[in-house]
């Protein structure tokens, strides 16, 4: 804590945190009222009704829609990873599936039951997911080293080689994963005796797995966006900044570039672990060869799209990345040429439909608006912040 | 000693493709100063060519790469143009992942091209092979290594003597200098991506009459060239030739001997083997054997 707060403390007495006078919500009379997560009540109002629209939601929308909703939740912890360490800290890694990997088979080795040939432990989630993002951590770490003494496409290619390394690791080491084709099976969400992954799970209350599960990948977001936010608002973030911006002149005012590349690594791939081992409670089964470079382009993908270095457009990316499969079957019902089935006919089945789609969003976002959805969402909010001015 | 000479003799001809690609990517890398993931597209689509020339139409094995060749180049000055000039100046990082975008794109297409079944061309030479000092060489393998070093000596006197290859050498020392004197360094943007088409096609077609053929993971083998390149260093000609070349010896060798000598690391550990020589290369030499070292001005 800094002695700012303390000051203005005794100009405002009665309350802990200055507040803006009565009247004016947006006039600024204290640093920390412009550092905080909330600055001005429109932000305050709209998240309050996003989360309570959130909780509702599993009482709003269909079982199938309610799954894609909470595998994008999910993914987003995972996207805010990557957004921490390509996004703030600028160092551009193609190995987020590796650590997804690492912390998926974690949580599954820890949590799951030994059956057959394969290990396990049986152990409450209290103890796996922390594992699971601190494996994934400890291998960010290893990897950290390497940032330090590569820059920019060289690191790229190296974190490529490490998804290649990593999908070796994960086939042959098969009385952990299951190996190649069969895998095994993630653990079960259970948290205060509540098992959240079987229907009917709460007391009381007669809900489905996908209702039960949107209720904790919303609760679990909330905790890993606000630690997020918190860290790129903090001097850290600051620092992560200041790296990405100009790494040299950095150094030159003092920040530790070693350090913070490391921690960026690290802290990255706590989420990416912690957010494969929730993500794939919701798929169920674990499968080695998943997590291969296409997982890694589509956690790019999610924060390209969603907007780079913000943590609200890493959670947009993620929900809108997991639903393309889902868009891209909507698509085929209006359109005729596209042909939901895998064997063919048609132009192009949904599958190719979701690829190119993919592909042809990354370019189009990169062209028309490097901003991404947090960008779009931003001209909006100006075009009604200035209505019926342009400006 | 056999054994080991057979493996550097095919790891050499592996290689050799390697080498091709490893080309394309580092001419890319000189001129635009962006790494193009959209080479395995352009490398599984370039094989397709020759396939359909050959195959579906009926065209002898030399017309159809020759054409193929051609169409590549097109397809590599077609990818710049529409995806790439209009972000000149824009952040490396940004063109290389819109590359990325672009290799998704080409990929799902070919993919729906290939369908199920692997695509194999007919080699013209069939399946004879040479004895040599007790070394077998295949048909195949020779002309490839015969193909490479006529495409890497035509690259070089290209680079030295040619009007347009002392451009590209001009725009990759810097841009602004050659835009001063007259280049004009989008076409040479275009050249690059072309020749990088060319040479991709080429190593497609020789992969697509190997016994595996064009399957839909196919695209994973120009990946190999990565390692190449970073083992040469990104900015080397010659590196990307001895970075190629040293991946296919490589990967060889550890096909030979990891399953007797280092059991631990798994069956087929020869197919990560190249990423693994990469990380240690990179460890001692971060900026690969050949690569020059960025001089950073605040």
């Amino acid at each position: 804590m800094t002695a700012a707060p303390q000051i203005t403390n005794k100009v405002h007495t009665g309350s802990k945190r200055p507040r803006p006078p009565r009247g004016r919500p947006k006039l600024r009379t204290s640093y920390a009222q412009d550092m905080a997560l909330l600055n001005t009540p429109a932000k305050r109002w709209s998240t309050l009704l996003l989360v309570v629209i959130g909780f509702c939601a599993p009482l709003l929308f269909t079982d199938d829609l309610l799954q894609v909703l909470t595998l994008g939740l999910f993914a987003a912890i995972g996207a805010i990873g990557l957004n921490l360490v390509s996004g703030y800290a600028g160092q551009v890694s193609l190995g987020h599936a590796f650590f997804m990997g690492l912390g998926a088979y974690t949580a599954a080795v820890l949590g799951g039951d030994s059956e057959g040939r394969l290990v396990g432990f049986g152990l409450p989630i209290y103890i796996w997911l922390p594992a699971a993002g601190l494996v994934a951590a400890a291998a960010g770490l290893l990897i950290g080293p390497l940032a330090v003494r590569l820059r920019g496409l060289y690191l790229a290619i190296v974190t490529l080689g490490v998804v290649f390394l990593g999908l070796h690791l994960f086939r042959e080491a098969n009385h952990l994963t299951g190996g190649p084709g069969v895998g095994r099976r993630a653990p079960d969400l259970e948290i205060f005796g509540i098992n959240f992954s079987a229907s009917g799970g709460i007391p009381g209350l007669d809900w489905t797995r996908d209702q039960q599960l949107l209720v904790v990948a919303i609760v679990f977001l909330i905790i890993f966006g606000v630690a997020a936010r918190n860290i790129a608002r903090s001097g850290v973030g600051r620092a992560f900044s200041s790296i990405r911006d100009r790494d040299v002149a950095a150094a030159v005012i003092g920040v530790d570039l070693t350090g913070h590349k490391v921690l960026a690594f690290g802290l990255s791939s706590f989420y990416a672990g912690a957010g494969g081992a929730l993500y794939y409670t919701v798929v169920r089964i674990i499968e080695p060869t998943g997590f291969d470079l296409l997982l890694s382009v589509q956690f790019l993908a999610m924060v390209l799209i969603g907007g780079v270095a913000t943590i609200s457009g890493a959670i947009m990316g993620a929900i809108f990345i997991t639903a393309l499969g889902r868009i891209a079957i909507e698509i085929a019902h209006v359109v005729p040429f596209v042909s939901t089935s895998v064997a063919g006919g048609g132009l192009l089945n949904i599958f190719q439909l979701e690829g190119i789609l993919y592909g042809l969003l990354i370019i189009g976002f990169l062209i028309a608006e490097p901003r991404g959805l947090y960008g779009i969402w931003i001209r909006i909010r100006n075009y009604w912040k200035g209505w019926p001015f342009s400006y | 000693m056999t054994t080991f000479a057979q493996a550097v003799l095919s790891g050499t001809a592996q290689g050799a493709i390697y080498a091709l690609l490893a080309l394309g990517f580092v001419i890319i890398y000189k001129a635009t100063h962006v790494i193009s993931f959209a080479q395995p597209a352009l490398m599984v689509i370039g094989g397709l060519f020759s396939y359909h020339f050959s195959a579906v139409m009926g065209w002898p094995f030399w017309p159809s790469l020759f054409v193929a060749i051609l169409l590549g180049a097109g397809l590599g000055m077609l990818i710049e143009r529409l995806a790439l000039r209009q972000m000149v100046g824009k952040s490396v990082f940004t063109m290389a992942v819109i590359t990325i975008g672009v290799d998704v794109v080409l990929r799902v297409l070919a993919n729906r091209y290939i369908g199920a079944d692997s695509r194999v061309m007919r080699y013209p030479g069939g399946g004879e092979r040479y004895e040599f000092l007790g070394l077998a060489i295949s048909h195949r393998q020779l002309t490839i290594l015969a193909v490479t070093l006529i495409t890497v000596v035509s690259l070089a006197l290209f680079f030295r003597y040619a009007k347009a290859g002392l451009a590209m050498r001009a725009t990759a020392l810097s841009q602004e200098t050659a835009l001063a004197q007259g280049v004009r360094v989008g076409a040479i943007f275009a050249l690059a991506w072309a020749i990088a088409g060319g040479l991709a096609a080429i190593a497609g077609t020789f992969i697509a009459t190997g016994s595996g053929g064009s399957e839909q993971d196919t695209w994973i083998i120009a990946l190999k060239a990565l390692p190449a390149i970073i083992i040469g260093g990104l900015d080397s000609l010659q590196g990307a030739v001895i970075g190629g070349l040293a991946v296919g010896i490589v990967e060889q060798l550890t096909a030979v001997y990891q399953s007797t000598y280092l059991p631990f690391l798994g069956t087929n550990f020869s197919l990560v083997a190249p990423y693994a020589l990469m990380l240690v290369v990179l460890l001692i030499r971060p900026y690969g054997l050949f690569g020059t070292r960025e001089v950073e001005r605040v």
